[in-house]
């Protein structure tokens, strides 16, 4: 299916690049062109967009053949159309504390991680608390690809084509009690694999209001690009909450609670006055050190305004009405 | 063995030296032609100019400690070149924040320098090198006078002070490397410290006129030994 495609598209590659104007940014012009032209083509010739996300990091076809893909896949109407990050730039540009503080440390770290087996348990104000193992998840419900814009609090920003399906899938499982007013997500710690000194108390929890939990734009994660997750990007599950900054969409997750009270988050704890249980992404409301208006989305030149929930304000605006932003933050 | 090189070796010195400190900036030119400065190249650049200042600043910083403890004089005759280098990353790295980073937006810098103290902190230090740099040439020392050159020139003290609290300040969680670097500063200008205390030990005692003979003194305080 591949090779056809490929051959096809190999003369063009060069080309492109040959012709590039070297000032101009490369980042800026040529991936955005190319990914585009290469996607319309490889979508008309009905490959698989995994497909495409391994030729367009210009890597052999091999060097990405071991990531397992992931299929059939849904398309869905939450999905932005906006130009997506390219493969190479969301899994070499990460924060996975636990990997290390560099951007380009989870990278390079997270391999030592084992993804297999794994479990997540499902406990807490539920009628039928159970572990799922990891394969069991990938069949509870049918995984839809969704491109979400990812939002960091650090003010920069990524298109990326998660994988999974919405969280409520899993938690309508296990009955949740009128009592669970919040989810907690707890997160895998190795200190053998992962860094040990505290810069944050590990392991890394988040959470989430039981309404956001449920919200339909709230993933629950498996893969990315097609294939299952890489490593440094939260494997083998995580959480993707498009309208919050990216530290509240937690990776590698182990279990997830159902409990009564606003949980404590890993981030929140370490700077209560920085980084608020809700964090929603709010161009209004400046982090104490930067401001938040604006975002550089990767790959291009010029920052860009950010939307208030992320551009998600039609799908989640009602969830916050009567809230006071500023105050939860 | 301190043998001072000759003024032919200390030009060939300079030179290498200067070739030297061009290095980083050559990478990071060659990386941005290469594609190779990761998925955010202006982030990259801008972290890389301003550790290189920061390194700059500490090198520089670092010559009269070595100096005196190696007792190397001709070391500090490259200390205007380093000085000057720490300087040009610097400059690197505020163009970077004025070019690529807010593309000229005056009104959202202002708001920036205002607003945000870590930028308003290492704006001020980017400010105080400004006037080092004028001045860091023959004539500008015969001008001012030794001793009021090197008044205005011990600003750089505050301004390594500056650029750690700038550094601490931007980190999210992770103060390890402006720690490192705050380290190494606090080493440094404590070695000053130090050594100043004892010259003016050294002058108290000598200007102090010695006991009468045979009168029995009695030290204030308890010497250890």
């Amino acid at each position: 299916m591949r090779m056809p495609n490929e051959q096809a598209l190999t003369p063009r590659h060069q080309a492109m690049r040959i012709l590039r104007p070297s000032d101009i940014l490369p980042s800026e012009i040529t991936p955005r062109a190319l990914f585009e032209e290469r996607r319309r083509f490889l979508l008309g010739a009905g490959a698989t967009l995994a497909a495409g996300a391994a030729m367009w990091t210009g890597l052999p076809a091999d060097a990405r053949a071991t990531a397992a893909k992931l299929g059939p896949l849904a398309r869905s109407p939450l999905s932005s159309d906006e130009t997506q990050t390219p493969y190479k730039s969301v899994t070499t540009y990460n924060n996975y504390y636990e990997f290390g503080t560099d951007k380009e440390d989870p990278a390079a770290n997270a391999g030592k991680l084992a993804v297999r087996p794994w479990t997540v348990r499902v406990e807490g104000l539920v009628g039928k608390p159970r572990s799922f193992d990891i394969d069991e998840l990938l069949k509870l419900a049918p995984l839809e690809e969704r491109i979400y814009r990812l939002r960091c609090v650090e003010a920069w920003s990524m298109v990326i084509p998660w994988v999974g399906f919405p969280l409520s899938a899993l938690l309508k499982q296990v009955d949740p009690q009128g009592s669970a007013k919040y989810v907690e997500f707890v997160t895998h710690y190795d200190p053998k694999i992962m860094l040990r000194r505290p810069v944050l108390d590990w392991p890394y929890t988040e959470g989430l209001r039981m309404d956001e939990a449920m919200h339909p734009l709230t993933l629950l994660t498996l893969g990315l690009y097609g294939e299952v997750l890489p490593n440094q990007n939260g494997a083998p599950v995580r959480v993707v909450v498009p309208w919050k900054y990216g530290f509240k969409s937690a990776k590698s997750i182990v279990a997830i609670r159902l409990v009564e009270k606003e949980p404590r988050t890993a981030w929140n704890k370490a700077a209560p006055s920085e980084y608020g249980f809700y964090s929603n992404v709010n161009p209004n409301v400046d982090h104490p050190r930067w401001s938040q208006a604006t975002e550089r989305r990767l790959g291009e030149f010029r920052k860009r305004p950010t939307l208030m929930f992320n551009g998600y304000a039609e799908q989640v605006a009602s969830l916050y009405q009567g809230m006071d932003l500023r105050k939860s933050f | 063995m301190t043998k001072t090189p000759s003024a032919t070796q200390l030009t060939a010195i300079k030179v290498a030296l200067f070739a030297l400190c061009l290095v980083p900036v050559a990478l990071y030119v060659q990386r941005w032609f290469d594609d190779a400065l990761g998925a955010n190249p202006i982030e990259a650049i801008t972290r890389g100019s301003g550790d290189w200042t920061l390194r700059f600043l500490l090198i520089t910083l670092a010559v009269t400690p070595l100096r005196k403890l190696t007792g190397l004089n001709w070391l500090l005759r490259l200390r205007r070149m380093l000085g000057l280098f720490a300087f040009f990353y610097a400059s690197l790295h505020f163009t970077t924040y004025f070019w690529l980073d807010q593309f000229f937006d005056l009104q959202s810098i202002a708001h920036d320098i205002m607003k945000r103290p870590f930028i308003t902190v290492g704006f001020s230090a980017f400010a105080l090198l400004i006037p080092l740099a004028l001045t860091s040439n023959n004539y500008a020392i015969r001008r001012l006078g030794g001793r009021r050159w090197q008044s205005l020139h011990r600003s750089v003290y505050a301004i390594g002070i500056l650029a750690i609290v700038h550094y601490w300040w931007l980190v999210k969680a992770d103060v390890l490397e402006p720690m490192i670097y705050g380290l190494i500063l606090a080493a440094l200008l404590g070695l000053r410290g130090w050594w100043r205390e004892q010259e003016r030990r050294r002058q108290i005692a000598a200007s102090m006129p010695h006991p009468m003979p045979g009168a029995k003194v009695i030290p204030l305080v308890a010497k250890s030994r």
